[in-house]
């Protein structure tokens, strides 16, 4: 196997991901802990002919890219807690107009100011939730630096074969953490590139009308194809309606669109899941404690195993309830009072058999954290 | 291209109330865009929110009818992208310079090339006639029962301290300045701010006894006379007219070029 080895920040490896996804253009605001990530772009974006932009905040940022996603462009912005409730006005837009686009979250502590420079994982919720009005969202993790990279990429496809804005929701400690990424060399992981429309100029084109897989092709702004973007209900011409089937059918579309496409879109991985009793749940920085734990009970002759999942929305719903169907015990391990945790209780068969194992005073949960609380579920005391 | 060429004639009767002044603005912005002869595919507009805002859907351009306020942060995407599209914000006072007023100022100051057009009606008539940040002191409004306390920006004197390279001011009685303004605003290498003001007789006409349109396009004759005119030396309180500032700055698409120039020397 090809490919460049080095050792980066997870921040690093997010932007190596972008720019071989084929990233165009890249507007931001500096926060952290995901300033690097901007600072870096305006580095190599101009080196491949790209953009970059600091915008004057985070709504502007938001704007921009989906503003430049339109005429073609593969398109990013990265920010923080703050930020990101900044961007849920903008992100509902790219939702209702379809807009493909990228926004990263490297979540610190909250709510409000919180901890900057702090990791947490509390804004899980929030892109699930924060925009108003019924929608769907896909949303991305990871917890190592190649999954980083991996996950980036898989941000970039999943936003334009959905048409959909995809959230990569990362935190402090891999985003500043540094450790081995090995870049893979250039077509080893395929690229989804944009559904253009093969509609011809003068013939009419529809810019909001699905073909019969659910997919709306698309003309790019300057192209031979002019029509109208809202953030209102609209027609299959982009025009505003109100009317209650073009209404109904639209948003049913943004949802289903998503939704029916759960298994298309889940991403995990598992460790000694086959005859696990006490089965853990984690994912971002907090599933590296969680594997330190299953490695360490595993030699301990504990079975013991380790669910992480990459794709926290559309929540996998199904993948959950199997994988835990033969476990004694399940136990959620994240940095927030439970948001993950919510998901699956609802996912699992025998909700009363969930447990979670949290820390959220800023600090990354340890392996001897989750050791202690998995010894009280047991019952043998701390 | 005939001027009704360049208008989405499916998605007429506009939704303008009887004696607004912005179906007045249209049509000079397209008098300017027919007479500079620009092709349909070269040219974005992005609106923002407010009645101003629905000009973008009734005119055949790749239009972007976007959310309150942030009609320049979008359109700065689009030109940062193509930078050699036309890009055209026509915007409403309360959308350009109240909730959008951060994206204004920091627009004017980059030098980007586009053209703003603030539809200046001094009221928020999409939601029923509630005060501007342009209403000004002393007027009354459905938030302003007992008068207005705000003191009003000038949208004018804004954009020149915040930058901008060409900044203008007309009014929707003024059909042929504003086709000239406009179209010498589009010509501009740079970001150009065009304030036209328009009659609300429906909310801000009535609110404050301005009695009806053809009263208020009156007004817009009388209070208003051409820069530095003798009536202005005699009525202070006369609103100018015409081209305040026009200078040449570094555009920040070419300025961007230069950066992507020095980037890739090493390469």
């Amino acid at each position: 196997m090809g490919g460049r080895l080095t050792f980066v920040q997870g921040n690093e490896a997010c932007v190596e991901a972008a720019l071989y996804a084929g990233l165009d253009f890249f507007a931001g605001y500096p926060i952290t802990p995901s300033t690097e990530i901007a600072e870096l772009m305006s580095v190599r974006l101009p080196q491949k002919g790209a953009r970059f932009m600091q915008m004057e905040d985070e709504i502007a940022s938001i704007c921009a890219i989906i503003g430049a996603s339109l005429t073609g462009s593969k398109v990013m912005t990265a920010t923080s807690g703050p930020g990101f409730s900044l961007m849920q006005e903008g992100l509902g837009y790219a939702i209702m107009a379809e807009i493909p686009c990228v926004i990263v979250d490297v979540q610190r502590g909250g709510p409000s100011t919180g901890l900057p420079t702090k990791v947490s994982q509390g804004d899980i919720n929030q892109a699930r939730w924060g925009v108003h009005g019924d929608h769907s969202i896909i949303a991305l993790t990871a917890s190592n630096h190649q999954d980083v990279f991996a996950m980036t990429v898989e941000a970039f496809n999943f936003s334009e074969t959905y048409r959909t804005p995809v959230i990569l929701l990362f935190d402090e400690v891999v985003g500043h953490m540094r450790e081995r990424l090995l870049i893979p060399e250039s077509g080893e992981i395929p690229l989804v590139e944009r559904l253009k429309t093969s509609v011809r100029e003068g013939v009419d084109y529809h810019p909001y009308l699905p073909r019969e897989d659910g997919r709306l092709p698309m003309s790019d702004f300057g192209g031979v194809h002019r029509y109208n973007v809202t953030g209102l209900f609209h027609d299959m011409w982009g025009f505003p309606s109100d009317n209650p089937q073009v209404v109904h059918e639209l948003l049913r579309h943004l949802v289903d669109k998503i939704e029916s496409h759960v298994d298309e879109v889940t991403r995990f991985r598992e460790y000694y899941l086959d005859d696990a009793e006490l089965l853990l749940i984690s994912y971002g920085s907090a599933a590296r404690s969680a594997l330190h734990v299953v490695m360490d009970r595993r030699q301990h002759g504990e079975r013991i195993g380790l669910l992480e999942l990459q794709t926290l929305w559309p929540f996998p719903t199904a993948l959950v309830q199997e994988k835990a169907k033969h476990a004694r015990y399940v136990v959620v391990v994240e940095m927030n009072m439970g948001q993950v945790l919510q998901s699956v209780k609802v996912a699992v068969d025998r909700p009363e058999r969930v447990f979670l194992a949290n820390r959220v005073d800023g600090v990354l949960i340890t392996p001897f954290d989750i050791r202690n609380i998995l010894r009280l579920i047991q019952g043998k005391g701390v | 291209m005939a001027i009704k060429d360049y208008i989405r004639e499916k998605f007429f009767p506009h939704i303008w109330c009887p004696g607004c002044g912005h179906g007045i603005a249209l049509n000079g912005l397209l008098h300017a865009v027919e007479n500079m002869g620009l092709k349909k595919n070269d040219v974005v507009m992005v609106s923002g929110i407010g009645c101003s805002s629905r000009i973008a859907g009734y005119l055949d351009f790749h239009t972007l009818h976007t959310i309150h306020g942030r009609a320049l942060a979008f359109a700065i995407g689009v030109k940062m992208s193509r930078p050699e599209l036309t890009l055209l914000a026509p915007m409403g006072d309360g959308d350009a310079l109240s909730i959008g007023g951060n994206h204004f100022i920091h627009a004017c100051r980059r030098n980007i090339d586009m053209t703003a057009i603030v539809m200046n009606n001094k009221v928020y008539g999409m939601t029923g006639g509630q005060y501007s940040p342009l209403s000004g002191y002393g007027t009354m409004a459905t938030t302003a029962p007992y008068s207005n306390i705000d003191q009003q920006f000038d949208v004018v004197d804004m954009a020149t301290a915040a930058g901008a390279t060409f900044v203008a001011r007309t009014t929707a009685y003024h059909v042929q300045q504003m086709a000239d303004i406009l179209e010498e605003a589009i010509r501009h290498k740079g970001f150009s701010v065009v304030e036209v003001m328009t009659p609300c007789p429906t909310y801000f006409g009535r609110k404050n006894r301005e009695g009806s349109a053809v009263d208020m396009m009156e007004k817009l004759k009388t209070m208003t006379t051409p820069i530095g005119s003798k009536a202005k030396q005699e009525n202070p309180a006369l609103i100018e007219r015409g081209v305040f500032v026009k200078k040449e700055m570094p555009e920040y698409c070419a300025e961007y070029q230069k950066i992507i120039e020095r980037a890739t020397k090493g390469n």
